[in-house]
């Protein structure tokens, strides 16, 4: 049993103590409170013979689901989104991927503050209240750590889970002020042409952001999938750049520095640059490419039998609207227009479908994502040509899975 | 139409709200709404809402610690190698190594000349390191000072953070070890890496780069 479903499960108990009868019901469930790890989950042999639960103060997943990131422990460091558990295109918030640079700070919303200064006309402090009264958005965008896919580029292996290429991506229905009401508001000097965004947490992590991206889409959010943004995503107010590397969109955000050069910090000196042949590196590379990854069938699954299969997966650019997903089931020998399921928003994740009658041969299933922009994915050897095999952010080559005789899925790092 | 007044528009219409004005940044028009307001739009837009407070000078103070290649904020202070030598024994050695070899992928190498070339596309394996890699010796501060050590960050004081400079660019052959590390020298420092940072040329489109 996962922590989350151990940890909500306890709390259901306290919840029902007053009563035996409710305990009874969740050892019956196999939902007891116990620390020891879980035995096979269970359930009652016909649920229609016995009540069911009562209700509680907050829903656990089912016993018979539990889909995990891939903590490590460390303070700094990323723990994977379970791409291939998904359904539809929102990443449940408490599996929304992580990234931290000094640990994920705790912070009281009531001591919170942000600071507005540098180039402006007035130097503004802001609350979490004041936030708030400002006219909110709801809009729908995927977060991508920028150096998502660098495991599976430098070191791939048949086994790999598309968590484990591509899960440091994750898309969430995000609720807060655009930053442009924020600067109209402090007022903008004309010589202003960057601002620096920082950190409340043990990093401090700061990044020099255009002032256009400011002025243009990007938000200050509180909101996460209809409720305050968790820890792990910057409680209480994170900046978000739509379609911007995910190391951009500052966490626990607690300063905004309007500035007149970048402040050359070291996430965007040091790392977040891009080697290129030739002794160069490509620094402010902020957009993510357009870029997509089938999630079904995937390794370690076993097609059991031939016949019809959904090859299923998600699309996403920095720039845009997907507009198109093709898959191949023979390698790219021949490209069949999948089904985009909609709405398909810009810089947001979309569901993509090919309805796939596998003859029972062997096969290599990819999938190529276009944008609005008219952008295509590109193949690992296109890639590999321009950036080379050391380079160190923005993988987003066309990803394949290899289907055995037996059914058996593999990944393809090579395709 | 600058890039201010157009993001001031996209707002604007963002908002379900037709711009009147707004030319000139930090003092917008005041753009009462016209035109019909999307659903949940707001049904006017005042020049200011008002809100927040003005920041003081203390508080701006407190947290203000960036320094850019300018140097221009950096404190008073000084550090030199030997005093760096002791301090990252001390403080740095248990997570980088006391070489500074790191224990990647989480506690980075922070000593290594090789390669100088800047070739790290043909080779992941070529580690970057603060004396082959990184671009400007004012960074080193900058980070330094807000994020390290990791279990205490922020503890350090000025001329620590400037010797623990000092003592890093020496051990990768950038400056030698008499240099004294301050306000004046740090950003007067030429980093190898300097020269290899190109913008960024994607635009999306047709084509792959």
């Amino acid at each position: 049993m996962s922590d989350d479903s151990r940890r909500i499960s306890r709390r259901t108990a306290i919840t029902t103590t007053a009563g035996a009868v409710g305990a009874a019901l969740l050892a019956r469930a196999g939902l007891a409170a116990q620390d020891t790890p879980a035995a096979a989950p269970s359930a009652p042999p016909d649920a229609t013979k016995l009540p069911g639960l009562p209700t509680s103060a907050v829903s656990g997943r089912s016993p018979f689901v539990h889909p995990e990131r891939t903590p490590t422990g460390v303070l700094s460091g990323p723990s994977f989104t379970p791409l291939q558990d998904l359904t539809g295109t929102i990443t449940p918030s408490d599996l929304h991927f992580e990234r931290h640079h000094g640990g994920a700070a705790v912070i009281d919303p009531q001591k919170w503050k942000l600071v507005i200064h540098g180039m402006v006309e007035r130097p503004l402090t802001f609350d979490l209240e004041d936030l708030k009264r400002f006219p909110s958005v709801t809009r729908v965008h995927f977060i991508e750590c920028a150096g998502n896919g660098r495991n599976a580029y430098r070191t791939p292996k048949p086994d790999m889970t598309p968590q484990q290429v591509d899960g440091l991506t994750s898309n969430t229905e995000w609720t807060g002020v655009p930053l442009s009401l924020l600067l109209r508001e402090a007022g903008v000097k004309s010589k202003a042409t960057w601002f620096l965004a920082e950190g409340g947490d043990a990093a401090v992590l700061s990044r020099s952001i255009p002032i256009a991206k400011g002025l243009d889409d990007a938000l200050l959010v509180w909101g996460q999938n209809g409720e305050p943004l968790r820890v792990q995503n910057g409680y209480p107010v994170r900046l978000l750049l739509p379609g911007w590397e995910g190391n951009a969109c500052v966490k626990w955000l607690r300063r905004l520095e309007l500035i007149d050069q970048p402040n050359m910090s070291r996430d965007e000196t040091s790392k977040y640059t891009d080697p290129l042949p030739g002794g160069k590196a490509r620094q402010f590379s902020f957009e993510m490419d357009a870029k997509s990854i089938i999630t079904s069938p995937v390794a370690p699954a076993r097609l059991s039998k031939a016949g019809w299969w959904p090859v299923r997966g998600l699309a996403w650019s920095g720039r845009g609207r997907i507009t198109r997903v093709e898959v191949s089931t023979d390698g790219g020998k021949s490209w069949a227009d999948a089904e985009l399921q909609g709405p398909v928003t810009p810089k947001a994740h979309a569901r993509f479908q090919h309805m796939w009658n596998w003859d029972g041969k062997p096969a290599l299933l990819l999938s190529r994502a276009t944008d609005e922009t008219g952008y295509v994915q590109p193949t690992r050897a296109a890639f590999q040509a321009a950036r080379g095999i050391g380079t160190d952010f923005h993988f987003n080559y066309i990803r394949g899975w290899r289907v055995d005789r037996d059914g058996a899925v593999m990944f393809e790092g090579e395709a | 139409m600058s890039a201010t007044s157009r993001g001031i528009a996209w707002m604007l219409v963002g908002l379900g709200l037709t711009a009147c004005g707004a030319e000139r940044p930090g003092a917008p028009a005041g753009s009462t709404a016209s035109g019909a307001a999307s659903a949940g739009a707001p049904a006017v837009m005042p020049a200011s809402f008002g809100l927040g407070r003005a920041a003081s000078e203390a508080e701006i103070k407190a947290w203000d610690i960036d320094v850019n290649p300018t140097g221009a904020t950096l404190p008073a202070g000084r550090g030199t190698w030997a005093a760096g030598q002791t301090l990252y024994a001390e403080k740095c050695a248990a997570c980088h190594g006391a070489k500074g070899e790191g224990m990647p992928p989480v506690y980075p190498k922070l000593i290594g000349a090789d390669p100088r070339d800047f070739s790290f596309a043909d080779d992941f394996k070529k580690t970057k390191t603060i004396g082959n890699y990184w671009p400007y010796a004012t960074t080193l501060y900058d980070y330094i000072n807000r994020a390290m050590p990791l279990t205490q960050p922020g503890s350090l004081q000025p001329d620590e953070v400037y010797a623990l400079v000092a003592y890093l660019l020496a051990e990768n052959q950038v400056i030698g070890k008499d240099a004294v590390m301050d306000a004046t020298s740090l950003p007067a420092v030429v980093m190898p890496g300097r020269d290899h940072f190109v913008p960024d040329d994607r635009s999306g489109g047709p084509g792959f780069k």
